[in-house]
C-alpha cells in the first residue's frame, strides 16, 4: 500500500527578553545554577507572577509576520503537573485564548515549488527548570535558571507531508524569529526546539491516522532522521497488522531511533484553568500598531525583491536570505560590485558559506567582510584574475585578513592577458610534447584538455583562461 | 489614666504623639500581656518579643522628631499568613513549620514604613482553610469571651489577640469571611477591603480570586488608621488596582442622614439565631434613627454562594498549593525512597485533614470531564451574584446583615461536620465572590457572646463603609466591651 505522511510541528522558541516573563530574572545563557532564578522563579509562598510587556510585544510581532490574528484579549492558564522543574506545580500558559491565531506561512520545496503551511495558534508561555542527574549520587540536582524563561509555542497544522517539508519549514520559522529578533534560533542552548505530531494514512483517505508525538527535537538533522525513522516504525508496524498507539516519543540521536515515553492513557490530566494571579491581556489598536511598525523587511519580501532587483532564482534568493545577516553582508557587497549581482550571490552562498561552515563561524563574525569581498571580485569583473586565482586569493585573504590587491600584487597573482606572453608558452608545452601533439592531430581531441592544463601549470594558473582556449585552439590546429 | 490596653489605636497614637507614654511603655505592656494571657487563648504562634522592644525603641527616637509616619511606635499583630523577612511564617500549617520566610509581605513592609512595631504572628486555621480556627496545626485559638468557644477563622488568632486586648489591632485575610466572622464572634470591627484595594504579594494563597487582606480592630477609625497604610497600588501583584486611595479618616464623620441601607431579605429568612436577628435589627433601628432609610432588597442567586465558594476556592487552592512539594521550602519527609515518595509523604504528612480536602475537591472539580459541570458552571453563578450585588448597588449606597449566622459556637462542636461548618460563612461568600468591600461590626451581645453586623458596600466604597460603621460606633459603646477575664 501506498502510505502519505502527516506531520504537524509544535516549535518552541524562546523569546529574547532580558527578563523572564513573570520576574525579573535575567534569562542569559549559562550562569551558575540557580544564580538567575528569584523568589518568583522559585515558587516561594506568597510571590506573584508579573507579565513581561516585551514578550507580549514579541509575540504580537510574529503574529503580524505570520499573517495572523492578533487577539484583543488573551488568558493565561494553569497547566498542573508534579515535577521537581516546575517550582510552582503548574506551568502558566495560554490555553483557551492564545495570543496568535490562524496565520500562514509559505515553504519553498526542493523542486522550486511552494507550499502554504497553516499555523494554528501561537501562544505565550514559561520554560521549566532542568534536572541535573550527572554529578549527584543518587540524587537528582534542580537548577531553576531557565524556570520562567519566556516561550513562543508555535503549532503548525498537519500540513506536511514529508520530514523534508518538516524541516524546510522548521527552517522558514528559524529565519523567521531571526528577522524578528524575537528569538536567538539558539538550537543547542534550546532556544529553538520543536515537538513533531507524525502519522500515516493511505494515500486517499481522508481521515488522519493515529498520530505520535516525538519530543524535543533541537537540531534541523535529527528531526528530520526521527521523522524518517517514525514514519518507517508506523508503516511497519500496520503492515505488520499491528496498529500505532498514541503516545509520545522520544528521539535518541545517538541509536537513531525513536522510543515510547508515556502513552496517551498514562497522560496526565493537566486540569487547565483561567491562572487568578494574571488577568487577561487586553491589547490595544496603538499596541499592535506600534509591533507592526517595527517589523523589518521579511525574508519573503527580502527575496523577491533580490529575484527582481537583482535577477536571482527564486532558490538563491531564497538562501541569501534564510539570515538577515546573510542578506545584509549580500546587500553589502553588491552596494559596490553592481551588475555583478549573481557573481555575488555565487561567493557569498559558496566560498565564503564554506569558509564560515569551516570555521563554524556566523557571517557577523566573517574574516573577510563585505568590502574586502567586493574588492576580490571586482577583480575577477574586470579579469586582473581567473576564478580560480580568485578561490586562491580568497583563501589568503581568509587567512591573512589583508585585501584581495595587496595580495595579489605580493603575489604576483595577476592574470596574463598579454596574448604574446600566452602564445610564448603555448610554443614551449607544444614543443616539450610532440607525441601528445602528433595523437592530438591525427583526431585525439580529447588531448586538448591536456594542453590547457600544461599552459595553466607552467603559467602558475594566471593565464586568462578564454584566451589560453581561444590561442590553444589556433595553434594546435597547425 | 486608662489602662493602656483600654486605648483604641488612634487614642494610643495620640498619647504616643503627646508623649504621654513612649512606644517601648507600650510594647511591654501588650507583650507582658501576651506573656500573661496567650497561654488561655493561644493566638499566637510567634513572638517577636525582641524585635518588637527594638522597634520601640528606634520608634521612640522617630517620634522625638518631626515628621515620624502615621503609625509610628503602634504595636501590631500580623496573621501567620503574612510573609514576615526573617522571622517564622507557617501559614497555621505543619506544612510550614520550619519556613522561615526570606521577604517580607507588601502589606508588612508597608505597615513597617508607617512605623508599627510588630509583636509576633497570629494563630490561623491552616493556610485560612477553617471558619473556626481549630484546623490550626498549633492547636485551636481560644475566644476570649468564652474559652470553651471558637473564635471563628480563619484569622482566628488575630481576632482573639486584639478582643483579649493583647495587641490592638492585627491584619488578617478574608476568602469567604476569614476577618468578618471572626470579628462577629469575638465583638471587634473587621474590614475585607474590596478585592484589589489591598496588595496580596506576600500573603500565602489559598484562593488567589478571592482572598484580600484586611484590618481587625476595635473601631473603624482604628481600621481607617491601618488601611491608609495598606491600600494602594502594588506592580507585584497584577490583581491589585491603580485606584487612588481615598482619605478614610476624613470621611469618617460624614452625617449619615439621606443613607439608602439595603436590607438583605435573604439573610434573615432561616438558619439565623433567633438573638442574632434581633441586635442586627436594632441596629438597623439605629441606623433609621441616624437618619438613613431601610429599603428591602433581594439577591436572588446569593444562597448559592456557598455552593459556589466551595467549588472556586478548592479549585484554586488545590493549584496554589501544589508548590509545597518537599523540593525547596517546608516540610520534607525523612529518607524518600524516590521522587514520588517524596511528594507523597512530604505532602501526606505536612498538610491537615481540612486541607487535604479541600485539595481533593479542588482536584475533582477541574478534571477532564467534571470541569465544564462545576468550575465552570460555579464561575458563571460567580457572575450572576456578582450582578445580583451591582442590581442591588444602584439602589442602595451599602448593605446590611448579619454577619454570622450564631454567636461562638463551642470549640470540637462542628469539626467532624464539615458541610455546618461550611455553613457559617454564608452570609460572608457573597462579598468575596463578587469582590466588594464589607465590614463587621459589634451590635450587642447574646449572654456573653458578642454578635456582628455586617455592612457590605460597592467596589472601592471603603471610605462609605467605615463612615457608616464609625456613625453607629458614635452612637454605641459595644466596641468598647472587653471580655472579663482579660481587663
Amino acid at each position: 500500500m501506498n502510505w502519505e505522511t502527516v506531520i504537524g510541528l509544535e516549535i518552541h522558541a524562546q523569546l529574547a527578553t532580558k527578563s523572564k516573563i513573570f520576574s525579573s530574572s535575567a534569562t542569559a545563557y549559562g550562569a551558575a545554577p540557580n544564580a538567575q532564578a528569584n523568589l518568583v522563579d522559585l515558587g516561594y509562598p506568597g510571590v506573584l507572577p508579573v507579565l513581561n510587556r516585551e514578550a507580549v510585544r514579541m509575540a504580537v510581532k510574529f503574529g503580524l509576520a505570520v499573517g495572523a490574528g492578533i487577539s484583543r484579549r488573551s488568558i493565561f492558564a494553569r497547566k498542573n503537573y508534579f515535577y521537581p522543574d516546575l517550582p510552582k506545580g503548574y506551568q502558566i500558559s495560554q490555553y483557551e485564548k492564545p495570543i496568535v491565531e490562524k496565520g500562514t506561512l509559505e515553504i519553498l520545496l526542493e523542486d522550486g515549488s511552494r507550499k502554504t503551511i497553516g499555523i494554528t495558534r501561537a501562544h505565550l508561555e514559561e520554560d521549566a527548570g532542568k534536572s541535573l542527574h550527572e554529578d549527584f549520587q543518587g540524587l537528582s540536582g534542580i537548577d531553576l535558571n531557565r524556570a520562567g524563561t519566556p516561550l513562543l509555542e508555535i503549532v503548525s497544522e498537519p500540513d506536511m507531508r514529508s520530514a523534508k517539508e518538516a524541516v524546510a519549514y522548521m527552517k522558514k520559522i528559524h529565519t523567521l524569529v531571526r528577522y524578528l529578533e524575537i528569538c536567538d534560533g539558539n538550537m543547542q542552548e534550546g532556544s529553538f526546539r520543536c515537538d513533531a505530531n507524525v502519522s500515516v494514512r493511505p494515500f486517499g483517505q481522508e481521515k488522519f491516522g493515529t498520530r505520535c508525538e516525538i519530543k524535543n527535537l533541537n537540531s534541523f538533522r535529527f528531526i528530520e532522521k526521527a521523522i524518517n525513522y517514525e514514519l518507517a516504525r508506523q508503516i511497519e508496524l500496520i503492515e505488520g497488522g499491528g496498529k500505532v498507539r498514541q503516545e509520545t516519543r522520544l528521539y535518541d540521536p545517538d541509536k537513531g531511533e525513536t522510543r515510547a515515553l508515556r502513552s496517551k492513557e498514562e497522560a496526565n490530566d493537566y486540569r487547565y484553568f483561567p491562572d487568578p494571579d494574571l488577568l487577561p491581556v487586553a491589547l490595544d489598536d496603538a499596541f499592535i500598531e506600534s509591533a507592526r511598525a517595527s517589523l523589518p523587511e521579511l525574508p519573503d519580501q527580502k527575496a523577491a525583491r533580490y529575484v527582481k532587483e537583482f535577477g536571482l532564482s527564486d532558490y538563491d534568493a531564497g538562501l541569501l536570505t534564510a539570515s538577515r545577516e546573510m542578506g545584509d553582508y549580500y546587500e553589502s557587497v553588491v552596494a559596490k560590485l553592481q551588475g555583478q549581482e549573481k557573481l555575488a550571490a555565487n561567493w557569498v552562498m559558496g566560498e565564503l558559506s564554506g569558509a564560515l561552515n569551516k570555521d563554524g563561524l556566523d557571517i557577523t563574525a566573517s574574516r573577510i567582510n563585505p568590502a574586502q569581498l567586493a574588492g576580490l571580485l571586482a577583480r575577477i569583473a574586470d579579469e586582473t584574475i581567473s576564478g580560480k586565482i580568485a578561490k586562491e586569493v580568497f583563501e589568503q585573504m581568509w587567512i591573512e585578513g589583508k585585501d584581495a590587491d595587496a595580495i595579489i600584487e605580493s603575489k604576483g597573482l595577476k592574470q596574463i592577458t598579454d596574448t604574446g606572453a600566452i602564445e610564448k608558452v603555448i610554443d614551449e608545452v607544444m614543443a616539450a610534447n610532440p607525441k601528445q601533439l602528433a595523437d592530438y592531430r591525427s583526431g585525439k581531441d580529447k588531448l586538448f584538455g591536456f594542453f590547457v592544463g600544461q599552459v595553466m601549470k607552467v603559467t602558475g594558473g594566471k593565464a586568462n583562461p578564454a584566451q589560453v582556449n581561444e590561442l590553444l585552439k589556433q595553434k594546435l590546429a597547425g | 489614666m486608662t489602662e493602656l490596653h483600654h486605648q483604641t489605636l488612634s487614642e494610643l497614637r495620640a498619647g504616643l504623639r503627646a508623649r504621654r507614654f513612649s512606644s517601648v511603655e507600650l510594647t511591654k505592656h501588650y507583650l507582658a500581656r501576651i506573656e500573661r494571657f496567650d497561654s488561655q487563648l493561644n493566638a499566637f504562634i510567634t513572638v517577636t518579643a525582641e524585635s518588637a522592644v527594638r522597634a520601640a525603641e528606634a520608634a521612640d527616637r522617630e517620634l522625638e522628631t518631626s515628621n515620624a509616619p502615621a503609625l509610628t511606635g503602634i504595636p501590631l499583630v500580623h496573621k501567620d499568613i503574612f510573609c514576615t523577612d526573617g522571622v517564622l511564617t507557617t501559614c497555621g500549617s505543619k506544612m510550614l513549620s520550619n519556613f522561615i520566610a526570606p521577604y517580607d509581605a507588601t502589606v508588612v513592609e508597608r505597615l513597617a514604613r508607617a512605623g508599627v512595631v510588630t509583636l509576633g504572628k497570629a494563630n490561623m486555621d491552616e493556610f485560612a482553610m477553617g471558619s473556626s480556627n481549630e484546623t490550626s496545626f498549633y492547636g485551636p485559638v481560644k475566644n476570649p469571651w468564652d474559652l470553651k468557644k471558637v473564635p471563628g477563622g480563619s484569622s482566628g488568632g488575630s481576632a482573639a489577640a486584639v478582643a483579649a486586648r493583647l495587641t490592638p489591632a492585627a491584619t488578617g485575610t478574608d476568602t469567604g469571611g476569614s476577618i468578618r466572622q471572626p470579628a462577629a464572634l469575638t465583638g471587634l470591627t473587621g474590614l475585607k477591603p474590596t478585592y484589589g484595594r489591598v496588595s496580596r504579594y506576600g500573603m500565602i494563597a489559598f484562593a488567589s480570586s478571592l482572598d484580600q487582606a484586611g484590618t481587625l480592630t476595635l473601631t473603624a477609625e482604628d481600621a481607617a488608621l491601618l488601611m491608609s497604610a495598606m491600600a494602594g497600588f502594588d506592580a507585584r501583584d497584577s490583581t491589585s488596582v491603580d485606584v487612588p486611595v481615598p482619605d478614610y479618616l476624613s470621611a469618617l464623620d460624614q452625617p449619615l442622614s439621606g443613607l439608602k441601607i439595603g436590607l438583605l431579605k435573604e439573610f434573615f429568612e432561616k438558619g439565623l439565631d433567633e438573638q442574632s436577628a434581633k441586635l442586627v435589627r436594632e441596629a438597623l433601628s439605629l441606623y433609621e434613627r441616624l437618619g438613613a432609610k431601610l429599603i428591602e432588597v433581594s439577591l436572588p442567586n446569593l444562597p448559592l454562594s456557598v455552593p459556589t465558594y466551595y467549588v472556586v476556592a478548592p479549585a484554586e487552592c488545590s493549584s496554589n498549593l501544589s508548590r509545597f512539594d518537599g523540593v525547596r521550602f517546608g516540610h520534607r519527609c525523612d529518607n524518600p525512597s524516590d521522587l514520588l515518595d517524596l511528594y507523597r509523604r512530604s505532602r501526606g504528612e505536612g498538610f491537615g485533614p481540612e486541607v487535604k480536602r479541600r485539595i481533593m475537591t479542588g482536584t475533582y472539580v477541574l478534571s477532564a470531564g467534571y470541569y465544564d459541570a462545576y468550575y465552570l458552571r460555579a464561575q458563571k453563578v460567580r457572575r450572576l451574584i456578582a450582578d445580583d450585588f451591582a442590581r442591588a448597588f444602584s439602589n442602595v449606597d451599602v448593605l446590611m446583615g448579619p454577619t454570622s449566622p450564631t454567636p461562638a459556637f463551642d470549640i470540637g462542636a462542628k469539626v467532624d461536620d464539615p458541610i455546618t461548618m461550611y455553613l457559617n460563612d454564608i452570609y460572608t461568600i457573597g462579598a468575596n465572590l463578587a469582590g466588594l468591600p464589607a465590614m463587621s461590626i459589634p451590635c450587642g451581645f447574646a449572654g456573653e457572646l458578642p454578635v456582628g453586623l455586617q455592612i457590605i458596600g460597592p467596589h472601592f466604597s471603603e471610605a462609605k463603609l467605615l463612615n457608616v460603621a464609625h456613625g453607629y460606633q458614635r452612637e454605641t459603646q459595644w466596641h468598647r466591651r472587653i471580655p472579663k477575664g482579660f481587663i
